[in-house]
């Protein structure tokens, strides 16, 4: 029985092609009708292969359509792949992409260049499908270039705005860094096992020991897809782009760089388990890296003012717990934190660009307040959103973020100082998205103090920073005043929060997939990746090299196994994360509701601190003196001045200028004074006189 | 009998006056003269090799430069007066037009 998987991956390129070609011709309304329906279509087919897949006793399935590139006993073929891990990610892709696709048709309805963002977004979809369903990490890579592309494209949307070609471009470089060390990786891969097919690699990689002497080819194969990872997926030290890449329309921003694209990493990083798994340096390097990250964007997310900015701060913080999750060998409670990430997210961007609309544009927080009353579906979702982001027991992040943490604690690859951090990321979270969330939706509306102003500058309760001289892009207006020119906040229209709200139910309820035994539930989640995805326990005893395909693997679930300590340990630990959400919460009323004065004293006191968390960490400047300064001064000094003017350029002028002088030397004889061409000509008779004389007498 | 040395000899006296005249006169009338007389010397140490040599191509050589020399000796003057009819000058240095 054939899937037909290439048909979900090019059902959306279909429609980027119709809407690419034929779109400026096309009515709004035709344009939308073909996105959709490529994407509705892909999403169908997706839930079909599912259920075929399920049904048929959940064996991996690979479709093959011949090859793509042989050379010698080396091929790579153009096959996609589906089984536990692909089907979770296609699901959600597909899923996600089509509630985004909606959305989209409300919010860009009074955008120029309708039918190019719709063909770009089909292009993404076309792009991440490739990615997740691909059974080679050729192909894979193929998907990972193109949303990468696609990426750049839709960051740059609004090409007209500097800001927001510029964030394209830094967007898709630091991508390209990634990409590097990526490939990399690729090539060893082909060098050492002769194949980049999942099954082959893995299979021999499973072969070998595990790196636990010391670092070798796996621990340096692990770092390189770790570093291409962080490109892609914004961790510590490339995750520089991902709060420029918010000039990108919102539902862009939701879509590619909160629920799906930046998740690639966490993927790959879970596909290539095998590898990670014989490679403890580099699986130490993950979780290091997704912790570091997760913290350090939450205490950047504490000081924005722009509500995409604390989102996309927000992003990497749990692109960071992804990481650590897959760190500390946890790869299913990473995945499934991927999963309800991508459904709360979604949900916090849409909302936010929601918000954006009914304020036609603003996205300065500091200017929005009390919006509860008057954008109701808006501050409903979004609540729920943030509750689950933040925590709060019973929700999907609860249980996600919570499996992540307790795995950090617990598992053979965990350590109690990851966990640690990882907490006091909880406590950041709850407190910034509570600190969002009040100063957008409690409070009073502080958009009008702004206009009505002989006081412009003090008026409105002045939170975090109020006086500050954030570099965040000016309020870009990409969503201008709208059709109505009303500025007063409207509801957006129902195909915009239809989205909303579906993922809002998704946001409460998905994570009843993963409850763990602890709390009374049956992991099924968990259990349903194990074929794919090993526990920490199996990845400890060392029953690797039976993991291949395996569906059989149940055994090491470690809920069956856990001692009655452990789940002691695990419902304590589950208390301090919910104590922390609470904390979280308390401190945002407190310093958002009850005492509006406490945060410019706050940042008062605090001073240069603040002044770095709010400037990012100066990261962007660290690297701009560091890496991006060096190299423009070599290429304009060295490479260009030095070797492309003063050696090649030369080298041409200079044979040039040699040949003219030849020239004015030898054109002097012709002087058009017939004497001196007779002189000539007497001359060389003579010199032919003399020769054949010479001659005569040899 | 007269040596043939001296016939070369004479021979290579009138062709270098020719040559010098070519060279240092300006008037096209002596250039053109100039030519005539260093065809001339050519013609006679042909003679002169034919009578040494007891052959006659000597002589039929001596023939056909002396009918080409008539030929050109025509184009020539008309190349002259033309030059003269458009210039009105018959100084070479002032028929200059191909100088740089």
């Amino acid at each position: 029985m054939s899937l037909h998987l290439w048909l979900i991956p090019l059902l959306p390129a279909l429609g980027a092609v119709i809407n690419g070609l034929f779109g400026r011709r096309f009515p709004k309304a035709a344009v939308s009708t073909v996105a959709l329906t490529s994407t509705a279509l892909s999403f169908g087919w997706a839930v079909f292969a599912a259920l075929q897949f399920v049904g048929g006793g959940a064996a991996a399935v690979t479709e093959s359509h011949g090859a793509w590139i042989r050379a010698g006993s080396f091929s790579v073929e153009y096959g996609f792949y589906l089984d536990q891990l692909s089907m979770v990610m296609m699901l959600v892709v597909t899923g996600v992409g089509f509630l985004i696709h909606v959305y989209s048709v409300g919010y860009m309805a009074h955008e120029g260049g309708y039918y190019r963002f719709f063909s770009y977004l089909n292009l993404f979809m076309f792009f991440m499908l490739t990615l997740v369903l691909a059974d080679n990490y050729l192909l894979m890579f193929v998907g990972w270039e193109g949303v990468g592309l696609a990426s750049y494209l839709l960051i740059g949307f609004f090409f007209r705005r500097d800001s927001a070609a510029n964030a394209g471009k830094k967007a898709f470089i630091t991508n390209r860094v990634g990409d590097f060390g990526f490939l990399i990786a690729l090539f060893l891969l082909i060098k050492h096992f002769n194949t980049l097919q999942y099954s082959g690699v893995f299979k021999a990689v499973n072969a070998m020991p595990v790196e636990t002497a010391g670092a070798g080819l796996l621990t340096a194969i692990g770092l390189l897809m770790l570093f291409g990872a962080t490109g892609k997926s914004a961790q510590i030290p490339l995750f520089v782009w991902l709060p420029d890449a918010m000039e990108g329309p919102t539902p862009v921003s939701a879509l590619i760089h909160a629920a799906t694209m930046v998740t690639a990493g966490v993927y790959v990083i879970a596909r290539s388990n095998a590898v990670f798994n014989h490679a403890p340096i580099a699986l130490m390097a993950v979780a290091v890296v997704g912790c570091l990250t997760a913290i350090f964007a939450a205490t950047i997310g504490m000081a924005q003012n722009d509500i995409k900015r604390v989102l996309a701060y927000s992003t990497i913080s749990q692109l960071g717990y992804m990481f650590l999750a897959c760190g500390v060998a946890a790869y299913s409670a990473g995945i499934f934190h991927l999963m309800t990430h991508a459904f709360f997210k979604a949900l916090l961007f849409l909302g936010a660009g929601s918000v954006i609309h009914a304020l036609g544009g603003e996205q300065d927080m500091r200017r929005m307040g009390g919006l509860r009353h008057k954008i109701p579906y808006t501050y409903w979702t979004m609540t729920a959103a943030t509750f689950t982001i933040a925590g709060f027991p019973f929700l999907s992040g609860f249980f996600s973020k919570d499996e992540i943490l307790w795995q950090t604690f617990s598992s053979p690859h965990g350590h109690w100082v990851l966990w640690l951090v990882g907490v006091t990321t909880a406590f950041l979270t709850s407190f910034y998205m509570f600190r969002m969330w009040f100063m957008t939706f409690w409070g009073d509306y502080r958009g009008e103090a702004h206009e009505t102003g002989e006081h412009a500058g003090h008026a409105h309760a002045t939170p975090i920073g109020g006086h500050d001289t954030i570099a965040h892009a000016p309020a870009t207006g990409s969503h201008g005043q709208g059709a109505d020119g009303n500025s007063e906040p409207h509801e957006s229209p129902w195909i915009m929060l239809a989205p909303l709200v579906i993922l809002a139910v998704l946001s409460v309820v998905g994570g009843y997939v993963g409850v763990p035994h602890a709390l009374g539930g049956n992991n099924t989640f968990h259990k349903f990746l194990a074929p794919v995805l090993p526990s920490t326990a199996t990845v400890e005893t060392g029953t690797l090299a039976e993991h291949v395909a395996g569906p059989a693997q149940e055994s090491a679930s470690h809920g069956e196994s856990a001692s009655h300590e452990e789940v002691a340990m695990e419902r304590l630990l589950t208390g301090v994360s919910v104590a922390v959400a609470f904390a979280g919460f308390g401190l945002a009323w407190l310093l958002y509701v009850k005492r509006r004065d406490l945060p410019a004293k706050i940042t008062a006191s605090l001073g240069t601190v603040y002044k770095t968390v709010l400037n990012k960490y100066y990261v962007d400047e660290i690297y701009g003196a560091s890496v991006i300064g060096p190299i423009v001064e070599g290429s304009t000094k060295l490479l260009w001045r030095g070797i492309d003017v003063g050696a090649i350029d030369a080298t041409v002028n200079e044979a040039a200028r040699g040949a003219q002088d030849v020239s004015d030397g030898v054109r002097q004889q012709q002087s058009g004074n017939i004497r001196s061409y007779a002189g000539w000509v007497a001359a060389g008779a003579a010199l032919v006189i003399v020769y054949m004389v010479w001659m005569g007498t040899r | 009998m007269i040596p043939l040395w001296y016939y070369l000899l004479l021979s290579a006296f009138l062709f270098a006056c020719g040559v010098a005249g070519f060279l240092i006169k300006r008037n096209i009338i002596t250039i053109f003269m100039s030519i005539e007389l260093m065809l001339n010397a050519v013609n006679l140490s042909f003679i002169a090799f034919a009578t040494q040599w007891d052959s006659l191509n000597g002589q039929v050589f001596v023939f056909f430069v002396m009918v080409v020399a008539a030929a050109e000796a025509a184009v020539g003057l008309a190349i002259i007066i033309s030059v003269f009819r458009t210039r009105e000058t018959l100084n070479v240095d002032r028929v200059n037009l191909l100088k740089l």
